[in-house]
């Protein structure tokens, strides 16, 4: 990686307007994976000094600051309290405890990465985002739009909810980037996610649909649900997994976990 | 462009270029512990203490490290030499190379659980790859060294 | 015994971890100038144009080499014993380029950026050829990978480069085709294995400079660096004794450093401009710009009578070398040579095939060396033809498995790459390896399979041998000196790369001598002050090393003896010496006292005896592996609950250190089993060419490994001693196939082993009914 200048800006205005500037301009959140994605910058804004790094714990929801690492969040009690640890527990399968040092939440929703540990989770937890300019953004809306314009994201906001949860990812070895993955919240109604399909995390809301209609969850409701499931999602084929396999995967674990979390 | 970084308890100050990485800014400064294995995160050798919690230095902007508090294996040498003889008493020394990252990281597990059971020590150390141990022994010389209070 | 055979630290671990200087880039001279190599980005081309004036007047830049400039010399690149088995198909630099990530030119420069400036600035002319990537259509294909006239054998190896074979082998014991024809049971199946990444942590890294004598001074990661000092003196034509190679602390090997990597350009540059150079591979070249493991593929007949009694195997196989020779025959070898012997009463016994030249990344040394992949295709088709005739895995191979004191008719044709020799099993527990280890995994409660709820509890098992140096191949040799205050100096060629040679020599050299292991001070593989070794590889180091040092230091007590009866005027038989002290019956002096004298007082004189050993033969080790895994019914994931290895490896030096051996083996090969794939394109460029892709197991991956020794002791070994470094990788792979089967009834017959492919399988099997 090739860098002209390192820019430590003093306030968040500044870094949007140098952001937007120069399109070969890059905000470098923790930067772990930095130079995995981009060769030339010619400024490297760093948000350091933008006292982004927080986790409040307010009565009814958490305000957790972009530069918060992920090792910071995954070792929160409020954050551990949340749905039954469901975020705590998929950051702490990522990769090692030295890069979940350096990694932040903000670097890795903007990331926007399709094998992302993160994203499938907070699409199951009532989360929003919080942009410089653009506001606030519901964390769906945010993955389903393609094109974003070039925005610092300052905050995120997640509900307290003590929802019973279940998070799964299924992985060669267990620093591999997931072949699927896959996170369930329930309180008397579902809300299920599939992520690393190889593509981007979705909700599968077909699927809780049709769970949610019904008050009785049966073994023959599970398998019209996953039916329908395998039928909304974008389940293909990439280096560490076919699409045959992912949906024996899908079929398996939603079903174990759907078990699990009516129990 | 000048950066202050406080190695093992002395202060230093470094020219440095923007895109240069901690791990490289080290190594040339004569901490010659800190190492490179793959140089995408995905191996451990090269990590650091940075305020006391590991990260990779291979993948840490030396500029971002300006004004923090940094510890390599020659800033820890009697925690180091503690595990050292433990690793020895089992039979856990092979290479090396991924070593002085684990005594760095075995001693940040020390201060933040130091009753750590045997997954917990698993999931903590899992980002520190070994290819010579098969990891049995150097499990139990964790365990010994979490254990040793003298 | 009071050293060997006792727990022992490594003499080096302490201050390695705590840091000190100890790798070969910890050594590098501050103002070194790198070297970069720009690498091929096709799998087959010519080189037409290289158009690089603007890189070489770049400020910073020393140099720019190209095959211009450098003499035709034809080398092979393999560390082995002269003149070598692999055929010299490799120049320094050459006009084709055989491999993405082969190499097509180099810069020199004052540091990395300005290299990869220069590499920019290079406009480079190829002329794409259509590349052979498929092993199975390389031979007498209308591409040829080496169509250049000046490469060689340097003895027949059976190389025809213009067929794409780089080495070939044929023999036969009895009437293979005869005897299977008249047997009761047959099978016939088809094995592959894949490439194998090594990953050892530290990349390859070499510096030099030029001393004040005018020699060639080189620090290398190296596991063989006498032989390195030969291939850089033979091919850049520069005096052998003009070049010194030291190699220090290596960060791991497993056969990825028997082999030149960087050595040849940065010797060159540095001897060139005079300034001190050096070379460090990303991993990404580690990956692609050194070596994988042969892919094979592995073609078994076996067939047993109606005893279940085993009569005759054939193994045809092929072997991808890739884009150069090295290790190409004898890695084809051993895959015959030390894995057929494990069933030694067959009346017929075949191994024959090619070796084959491809556009891939060069194949090379590692660990297991050919033994892993004939393991697993034997060891498979052993449990297939178990099942056919509805017999007992384990009674089969109690039946007909190699037994103490007796001999295989292989042992004396297939040596490594030549003749071998032939010997018998002095040692073999073989039986006892199989019974404890059956013991040990509860193999009674759980064969074939239990079910638990959603998942199944299975075993597999498989047997395997390895060698312990090449017999009269390998030689090894140890200088002893006394010094003042009563410690010595071990100098051994013998090259530690984290397998725990200098503690392991070190002990045997304090047993024999009754001193302690602080009392020998160990220094290991420098070409000028260590007299020679062939280098870490074909698990020598303990059998060949360790008998060098054994001789040594027998002679220097004898010298010591003799110098203190002049001093006692007796005879040398009359003094006892019980390593601190002499005694006779009129007279005592102690160790100290006496090394003061001879070296400081009367008749004063250096001690010091250096002496060699090559083998008459190389008693192999034996071990039974035995592994216990729960697959999911539904996903195949597969789970190694326990994986139970029994290994006759004679006395073991150090017994901790022998145990990191074959735990760590066996995770690598468990790692072949089911996780590691090296990955190419169709066009031939790596996929896996990064540690994100390729992974390697980690602690969390492995849940139990129970490793125990059996009693043996081999009379020809350093203190019974037989090796110890490669055995424990072999099993692995086989095991796990067999234990899939006896939960699934689903056999893999290719490697990885991966739930994916058992659930394909599985449908294929539901589809034919």
């Amino acid at each position: 990686m090739n860098v002209k200048e390192y820019v430590v800006v003093d306030h968040v205005d500044e870094a949007y307007q140098l952001l937007n500037q120069d399109k070969k301009n890059q905000i470098i959140a923790g930067g772990a994976w930095l130079k995995l994605s981009v060769k030339e910058v010619n400024k490297l804004i760093s948000l350091d000094q933008l006292s982004l790094n927080y986790i409040k714990e307010e009565k009814d929801f958490i305000k957790i600051g972009a530069q918060t690492t992920l090792r910071d969040l995954e070792t929160h009690p409020a954050v551990i309290a949340l749905d039954h640890g469901i975020l705590s527990d998929a950051i702490s399968n990522i990769m090692g405890v030295s890069i979940r040092n350096l990694a932040t939440i903000g670097g890795s929703v903007m990331g926007k990465f399709s094998f992302s540990d993160i994203l499938p989770v907070l699409l199951v937890m009532d989360c929003k985002l919080y942009f410089h300019h653009k506001g606030e953004m519901d964390i769906e809306e945010y993955i389903n739009t393609r094109r974003l314009d070039r925005d610092i994201l300052t905050h995120l906001v997640i509900k307290k909810n003590n929802r019973k949860s279940f998070y799964k990812r299924v992985a060669h070895t267990a620093l591999d980037f997931s072949m699927i993955n896959m996170a369930i919240t329930y309180d008397n109604l579902f809300k299920i996610s599939v992520g690393s399909q190889p593509g981007m995390a979705m909700l599968c809301k077909e699927t809780m649909a049709l769970l949610n209609k019904n008050d009785k969850i049966t073994e023959n409701l599970i398998d019209q649900a996953l039916k329908i499931a395998l039928k909304e999602l974008k389940l293909s084929s990439n280096l560490r997994a076919s699409q045959a396999y992912r949906e024996v995967l899908v079929k398996a674990y939603l079903r174990r976990g759907i078990m699990q979390v009516i129990k | 462009m000048k950066i202050k970084l406080n190695i093992n308890h002395e202060n230093k100050i470094y020219e440095v270029e923007p895109s240069e990485f901690l791990l490289d800014v080290l190594r040339r400064n004569n901490y010659t512990s800190v190492r490179r294995g793959c140089d995408n995160t995905s191996c451990g050798v090269c990590t650091v203490l940075l305020d006391n919690k590991p990260i990779p230095s291979c993948s840490l902007l030396a500029v971002k490290a300006d004004g923090h508090k940094i510890l390599t294996v020659e800033g820890i040498q009697e925690e180091a030499h503690k595990l050292g003889k433990h690793f020895g008493d089992e039979g856990a020394d092979q290479c090396g190379f991924c070593n002085p990252s684990m005594a760095l990281t075995v001693y940040s597990l020390k201060l933040e659980n130091p009753q750590a059971n045997d997954d917990e020590i698993n999931q903590y150390l899992v980002g520190n790859l070994c290819r010579c141990t098969g990891y049995v022994a150097q499990h139990e010389a964790i365990k010994k060294y979490l254990g040793d209070q003298s | 015994m009071k050293i060997v055979n006792h727990k022992t630290p490594s003499v080096d671990g302490l201050g390695i971890m705590k840091g000190r200087k100890a790798y070969t880039d910890d050594f590098a001279e501050k103002d070194s100038l790198i070297v970069k190599v720009l690498r091929s980005p096709h799998a087959f081309a010519k080189i037409i144009k290289i158009d690089d004036e603007a890189a070489k007047s770049l400020d910073g830049i020393e140099m720019v080499l190209t095959h211009k400039d450098f003499k035709r010399n034809a080398y092979t690149r393999a560390g082995q014993g002269y003149p070598e088995p692999s055929p010299h198909d490799k120049f320094v630099l050459d006009e084709y380029v055989r491999y993405v990530g082969d190499e097509v030119l180099a810069v020199v420069g004052i540091n990395d950026s300005v290299c990869q400036k220069a590499l920019d600035l290079i406009n480079v002319e190829y002329e794409v050829l259509e590349p052979v990537l498929d092993f199975e259509k390389a031979i007498d294909n209308k591409v040829l990978v080496h169509p250049e006239e000046d490469i060689h054998e340097m003895f027949p190896i059976g190389f025809e480069p213009k067929r794409n074979i780089a080495a070939s082998y044929h023999m036969e014991i009895g009437e293979v085709e005869k005897v299977l024809k008249d047997c009761k049971h047959t099978i016939n199946e088809t094995f592959y294995t894949q490439a194998q990444a090594h990953v050892m942590l530290e990349p390859h890294t070499v510096n030099a400079r030029m001393d004040y004598q005018e020699r060639l001074i080189i620090y290398s990661a190296t596991q063989t660096p006498f032989h390195i000092r030969r291939i850089l003196s033979q091919t850049l034509e520069i005096p052998l004794s003009k070049i010194r190679v030291i190699k220090p602390r290596v960060g791991g090997g497993f056969g990825g450093k028997q082999a030149i990597h960087g050595e040849m350009l940065v010797a060159y540059a540095t001897y060139k401009t005079g300034k001190p150079t050096k070379m460090i591979y990303t991993r990404k070249e580690v990956f692609e710009s050194s070596y994988t493991r042969h892919p094979m593929k592995l073609e078994i007949s076996l067939g047993a009578d109606e005893n279940g009694v085993l009569k005759a195997i054939d193994a045809h196989v092929l072997s991808d070398t890739g884009a150069y020779g090295e290790h190409a025959l004898t890695v084809y070898m051993v895959a015959g040579s030390k894995v057929l012997p494990l069933y030694n009463k067959v009346d017929a016994v075949r191994f024959y095939g090619d070796v084959v030249y491809t556009n891939h990344v060069s194949a090379g040394a590692y660990r297991g060396y050919g033994a892993i992949q004939g393991n697993f295709a034997l060891e498979s088709a052993v449990d297939i033809l178990c099942k056919k005739m509805n017999m007992d895995p384990i009674k089969f191979r109690q039946v007909n498995m190699m037994k103490e004191n007796e001999t295989s008719p292989i042992f004396a044709i297939m040596g490594e790459g030549t003749e071998g020799t032939a010997m018998n099993m002095e040692t073999c527990k073989l039986e006892e390896c199989v019974t404890r280890g059956k013991e040990l995994i509860h193999w009674d409660d759980i064969y074939p399979f239990v079910e638990k709820g959603n998942k199944i509890r299975s075993v597999g098992m498989a047997i395997a041998m390895q060698g312990s140096g090449i017999p009269l191949i390998d030689m090894g040799s140890a200088s002893i000196k006394l010094n003042d205050d009563g410690f010595y100096n071990l100098m051994v060629g013998a090259t530690e790369i984290g397998q725990g040679s200098d503690t392991v020599l070190t002990q045997i050299a304090a047993e024999v001598l009754m001193t302690s292991v602080d009392k020998v001070i160990i220094y290991s593989s420098d070409t000028d002050l260590t007299p020679f070794d062939v280098g870490a590889y074909a698990s020598s180091t303990t059998y060949v090393s360790g008998n060098a040092v054994f001789k040594a230091a027998n002679e220097l007590k004898d010298k010591m003896l003799d110098e203190v009866a002049r001093i006692f005027r007796c005879n040398s038989s009359d003094i006892e010496f019980d390593g601190v002290d002499f005694k006779s019956d009129d007279n005592e002096i102690s160790l100290v006292e006496f090394s003061n004298q001879i070296t400081y007082s009367e008749a004063q004189k250096q001690l010091q005896v250096t002496s060699s050993y090559v083998g008459p033969k190389s008693p192999p080790p034996f071990m039974a592996g035995f592994v216990e895994i729960e697959i999911d019914k539904e996903t195949a994931e597969i789970e190694v609950v326990n994986y139970v290895s029994v290994v006759d490896c004679g006395t073991t030096i150090n017994p901790m250190l022998a145990k990191g051996q074959v735990d760590g083996a066996i995770v690598q090969g468990l790692g072949m089993a089911m996780f590691e794939d090296v990955k190419y394109t169709k066009k031939g460029k790596m996929i896996s060419g990064d540690l994100l892709n390729y992974k390697i197991p980690t602690r969390l991956d492995i849940k139990k490994l129970t490793t125990e020794f059996v009693d043996s002791y081999e009379e020809s070994g350093p203190f019974g001693a037989k090796s110890v470094g490669e055995i424990g990788i072999d099993t692995p792979p086989a095991a796990i196939a067999n234990a899939v089967e006896n939960a699934f009834g689903i056999r893999i017959k290719s490697l990885p082993i991966t739930a994916e492919k058992i659930l394909k399988m599985k449908w294929e099997m539901e589809n034919e009914k």
